[in-house]
């Protein structure tokens, strides 16, 4: 199990599931899951169409991710966010949807872009994603105190002069560019499970921001590490694994959050 | 004639059943967005789509009627993120969220089993984008009487529907049970969802939902004027768009032609960045252009807030 191409697998799985607790712990506290799922769906469009005119599908996911993160960003202002999320969501993979018509052979590539090949990453892959998962955690760092103020206390926030709207924007570039480099490797749909998964529970175990981080990158890592383990033993997708194992994390935060509840009021 | 209309449209008969499936589709999930909308339920509607999908790709595997698996997993679905859903906004998204992931969990290994076991090729692409060119004709009825169970569940709840869209608060005071009222809505959506993502596809399917809804809202803030324009736009757009997806085997002799969902998607999201170009609201917009900005200052300046604190 920690052999040959599996290496590349753990490592890369780890640096996912730390780069998914940090930002999706954001993506939970400021309501963006929806932002957080249309973001590495739409982007696979841009892999469909650099695979159709011949260049390297991480520029297409690149280029589309961005693209939507500002798109959304913009649009945003003067419409409503979730409508606008919708709409540009629906674009992008309506574009998909020609690139692909266009093309052959794609069928096993779609699948493998939305539910991901993490078994199968090659040790080139493995630098992009160290890369850009430092960018990541590094802009998270920076933003820290923005992006908590404007999604905890809007008012303080404004009176210390952040302004919300570019706040968002340099938010949904990182979530962009957390994307690009993880719907190669692990798939949009898995990467959108531990975003919302471990943050979700780990703000029920903790209301202190610092310790519900910690929190969540730790339930995410152990998610990964579970799924990983699970999917080589019985075979099946490691997508699955993390979508149920995140769905009952979820699960167990709401129920200890309850027991709290309860226990505080007797 | 013979430019817009290239030879055969009117004879063909998957167009015929795509023009019926098409509009009475349009038609419901116009009605049904205008209330997702208002209710800012849009990131469920779209969420729906994908959980349907995984019902759809579970009963290749069952051997049961796609349409019991589309529904019924919507229904299931609709049911579990209203019930872990908290009534705040963001609450509610989390819930949808992890409900999502969880269902493309399930999707994930739902396909695997299928393609390693029957090895049909293309059911990964025909699940998530559908063809309404593809539709078989027997459907059309089921897909009549569904539109009309689905109607005549937003005509019987309008009201307090409506009233706990606008004032949770105001419609528990008058007796409402908001979540009661939150709970069959969310079953609707979850009917009407299913049907449109096994008639059209599921991209199409969270398009014709949101996006024709969403353009009136913003050109009128009259709400029956708002499901008129709905529907007339949704169904323009979808017409129009199999309309170009037909011609688009014809432009090109070497190509393959355009997906119609690509068309119909292009033509209502440019209906909706145009609705909202400042010169449109002008002239057709609400009395009060922009509601958005007095209430929520767009840039907050700190030398104001200063003086406050």
């Amino acid at each position: 199990m920690f052999t040959g191409f599996m290496v590349n697998a753990w490592l890369v799985a780890t640096i996912v599931a730390l780069v998914a607790g940090v930002v999706g712990f954001f993506v939970v506290l400021r309501g963006s899951a929806f932002q957080a799922h249309a973001i590495p769906n739409g982007a696979f469009a841009g892999a469909a169409g650099a695979n159709l005119i011949g260049v390297n599908p991480l520029i297409g996911l690149g280029v589309f991710s961005l693209a939507a993160a500002l798109g959304i960003g913009r649009l945003s202002r003067r419409g409503r966010s979730d409508v606008v999320t919708a709409l540009a969501l629906m674009m992008m993979l309506a574009l998909g949807a020609a690139f692909i018509s266009q093309s052959t052979q794609y069928e096993p590539e779609i699948f493998s872009l939305l539910f991901g090949e993490i078994l199968g990453v090659s040790s080139s892959q493995v630098l992009p994603v160290v890369v850009l998962g430092a960018v990541c955690v590094l802009a998270v760092a920076f933003l820290y105190r923005r992006l908590l103020m404007t999604s905890i206390a809007p008012e303080i926030a404004a009176a210390r002069g952040f302004r919300p709207e570019r706040v968002e924007m340099a938010f949904l570039v990182v979530l962009a560019c957390s994307t690009t480099m993880t719907v190669p490797v692990v798939g949009a749909m898995l990467i959108f499970s531990l975003m919302i998964g471990p943050p979700a529970a780990a703000r029920c175990f903790s209301n202190r921001p610092e310790i519900a981080l910690l929190v969540s990158v730790v339930i995410a890592l152990v998610t990964v590490w579970a799924s990983l383990a699970c999917s080589y033993t019985t075979n099946w997708p490691v997508g699955f694994y993390v979508g149920v194992f995140s769905a009952a994390w979820f699960g167990l935060g709401r129920t200890y959050g309850y027991l709290r509840r309860v226990r505080r009021v007797n | 004639m013979r430019f817009l209309f290239e030879p055969g449209f009117f004879s063909s008969a998957p167009v015929g059943t795509a023009f019926v499936i098409g509009g009475v589709t349009a038609v419901v999930s116009a009605i049904v967005g205008v209330l997702t909308v208002v209710r800012g339920q849009s990131f469920a509607g779209h969420a729906l789509t994908d959980v349907a999908t995984t019902g759809g790709s579970g009963s290749f595997l069952l051997g049961i009627s796609p349409l019991v698996g589309f529904i019924g997993a919507g229904v299931v679905g609709a049911g579990a993120m209203e019930l872990a859903g908290v009534q705040r906004r963001r609450g509610r998204d989390v819930a949808t969220g992890v409900v999502l992931g969880a269902a493309t969990g399930l999707s994930a290994l739902f396909l695997y089993l299928d393609t390693t076991r029957s090895a049909t090729t293309g059911v990964t692409q025909q699940i998530l984008f559908g063809s309404i060119f593809t539709v078989d004709p027997s459907t059309i009825p089921v897909v009549i009487v569904l539109s009309v169970v689905t109607l005549a569940l937003i005509g019987w709840m309008y009201r307090p529907l409506l009233l706990s869209s606008l004032s949770s608060e105001l419609a528990s005071a008058r007796g409402v049970g908001v979540r009661r009222v939150s709970l069959l809505f969310m079953l609707t959506l979850a009917i009407s969802v299913g049907l449109s993502s096994i008639a059209i596809g599921s991209v199409l399917s969270t398009a014709l939902l949101i996006g024709p809804a969403a353009t009136s809202l913003r050109l009128t803030r009259n709400l029956r004027k708002a499901f008129v324009f709905a529907c007339v736009f949704g169904v323009l757009a979808t017409w129009l768009g199999i309309l170009f997806a037909y011609d688009s085997y014809y432009w090109d002799p070497s190509s393959q032609g355009l997906p119609v969902s690509f068309f119909i998607v292009a033509i209502i999201f440019l209906g909706y960045l145009v609705s909202g170009l400042t010169i449109v609201r002008r002239f057709v917009g609400p009395r009060v252009p922009t509601r958005g900005r007095a209430e929520t200052p767009r840039r907050a300046r700190p030398s104001n807030v200063g003086e406050v604190v």
